[in-house]
């Protein structure tokens, strides 16, 4: 039995990703909703989600006592990062003037900006929600079977700008060109929703299931 | 600009059925929200959005039934509106496996509501409902005011002004109903959806008035809307969702479509 953990620490409704995990898993995969850090840390695989504002997601991460487990795993286990998920990965946010996060990734979470623009000067609404294209930046077995340049959900009003563009998976276009998927050894994360991303993120979800965490 | 305009089919339903549902010949059940919507994902849907006009408090336990049986079939965002009054109704309804609610009256009573609802479960998750009826007459600068009970209501509320206010409380996106278009089908109040996109920081979702493909086009080109919701073009399979994001597509609009 291989068990999947998604990192609850109550941030966000983590039903969508359980029932889209549930519905790409084989019968020997087991997907377990926990809080525990000793589950986080002994499970085959780890997905940390997450919705809301850097500041609250870093303060809950602490109550809960996971930040060492969150660190561990995203160094050690297939693991997956998703939205708010893949931000609180970074060094340092700029939401809720200013949030310092788990440092895995160098980098910086950054706001769009009220008065976004696309390059012909027409307003571009924040958050970005919605389905946009994502380029694959290179080869990956998380990106396996999906087209390139396919559509995916997503919803946020800041981006990542990484220290190195070695850790890029994928980038998309809004406004600015950014990176919206980061991969490095084992861990892997994501902008967008793959839960919400119908067929293509499925696949996302079906190939990270079966991933060894190797490249 | 790669990112799509959604389109977004609307289902009401009545104690746990569909009641305007979608009318194609290989469901068996036309009142099933599951198969309803699995119908609208394979045709393209972007999103989808339940609306619980249920009367009777008692029975909105069925719709949390209903969204839990729906969010385990399909995976795109769903969104969930009526009756939400308590941050606990969001709650239950997030849980349940809605990953959007819609506040409509609530939010008119209680504007705080909103405020509090984005700082629990983050803006991403509230779509304010706006009800909005055209109030100034034919000769004077159009003016639009927020109304409650079905427009039958009015609140003395500016509708610019409130989808502003609504935006800095919270909300993390607008779904702009116009009151006189409803039930029209000669399409939506472009200038109003116009007037509230250009005003706000966040997306417009246009809604009323849908009676044929050019419409949805105009509500995106004119009304400067992000989404345009439909609910009886696309129920009685008089178009289908592919049909109309291809009749967009060739009028130059972003569209998901692959």
């Amino acid at each position: 039995m291989q068990t999947i953990a998604v990192v609850d620490y109550g941030m966000g409704n983590l039903r969508s990703v359980v029932n889209a995990l549930e519905r790409v898993s084989e019968k020997s995969h087991r997907v377990l909703l926990t809080s525990d850090p000793a589950q986080v840390m002994s499970a085959d695989r780890v997905v940390f989600p997450g919705q809301g504002a850097a500041g609250d997601c870093m303060r809950a991460i602490d109550e809960f006592g996971l930040r060492q487990a969150i660190v561990e795993a995203a160094r050690n286990q297939p693991f997956l990062g998703i939205c708010m998920g893949m931000q609180v990965l970074i060094e340092h946010s700029e939401e809720n003037q200013g949030t310092d996060c788990l440092a895995v990734i160098e980098g910086q979470v950054r706001y769009f900006g009220d008065s976004h623009k696309d390059a012909g000067g027409v307003k571009l609404k924040v958050p970005h929600m919605g389905w946009n294209r994502v380029r694959q930046s290179r080869v990956h077995p998380l990106w396996n079977s999906i087209d390139d340049d396919s559509r995916f959900y997503f919803v946020h009003s800041y981006y990542l700008e990484l220290e190195s563009p070695a850790v890029v998976a994928g980038e998309c276009d809004y406004g600015r060109l950014f990176c919206c998927a980061i991969a490095r050894d084992n861990l892997f994360a994501l902008q967008c929703h793959p839960e919400k991303s119908a067929d293509a993120g499925l696949q996302l979800l079906r190939n990270f299931v079966n991933w060894d965490g190797q490249l | 600009m790669a990112l799509a305009k959604r389109i977004i089919p609307c289902l009401d339903v009545d104690n746990g059925r569909v009641v305007k549902g979608v009318q194609f010949v290989e469901i068996r059940d036309a009142g099933d929200p599951v198969e309803n919507a699995r119908r609208y994902n394979l045709e393209g849907a972007d999103e989808l959005t339940f609306l619980d006009i249920t009367a009777s408090s008692d029975d909105r336990e069925t719709m949390v039934h209903v969204v839990e049986a729906v969010a385990r079939e399909v995976f795109i965002p769903l969104t969930v509106g009526g009756g939400i009054r308590e941050i606990t109704d969001i709650r239950r309804m997030l849980n349940a496996g809605a990953d959007k609610i819609s506040i409509n009256t609530a939010a008119v009573f209680n504007p705080e509501f909103v405020q509090q609802a984005s700082d629990k479960f983050g803006s991403q998750c509230i779509v304010v409902a706006i009800d909005a009826k055209r109030v100034s007459a034919e000769n004077e600068q159009p003016r639009w005011e927020i109304f409650t009970h079905g427009g039958r209501k009015s609140t003395g509320i500016d509708a610019i002004e409130w989808a502003q206010r609504m935006d800095q409380f919270g909300a993390g996106e607008i779904l702009l109903t116009s009151m006189d278009r409803d039930g029209t089908r000669i399409g939506f109040d472009n200038e109003l959806t116009r007037r509230v996109s250009d005003s706000v920081r966040v997306p417009v979702i246009a809604s009323g008035g849908v009676g044929n493909l050019q419409h949805l086009v105009d509500g995106i080109v004119e009304g400067r809307a992000d989404a345009v919701l439909a609910a009886s073009i696309f129920h009685f399979g008089e178009y289908r969702i592919e049909e109309a994001k291809s009749y967009m597509k060739k009028q130059g609009i972003e569209v998901r479509d692959d």
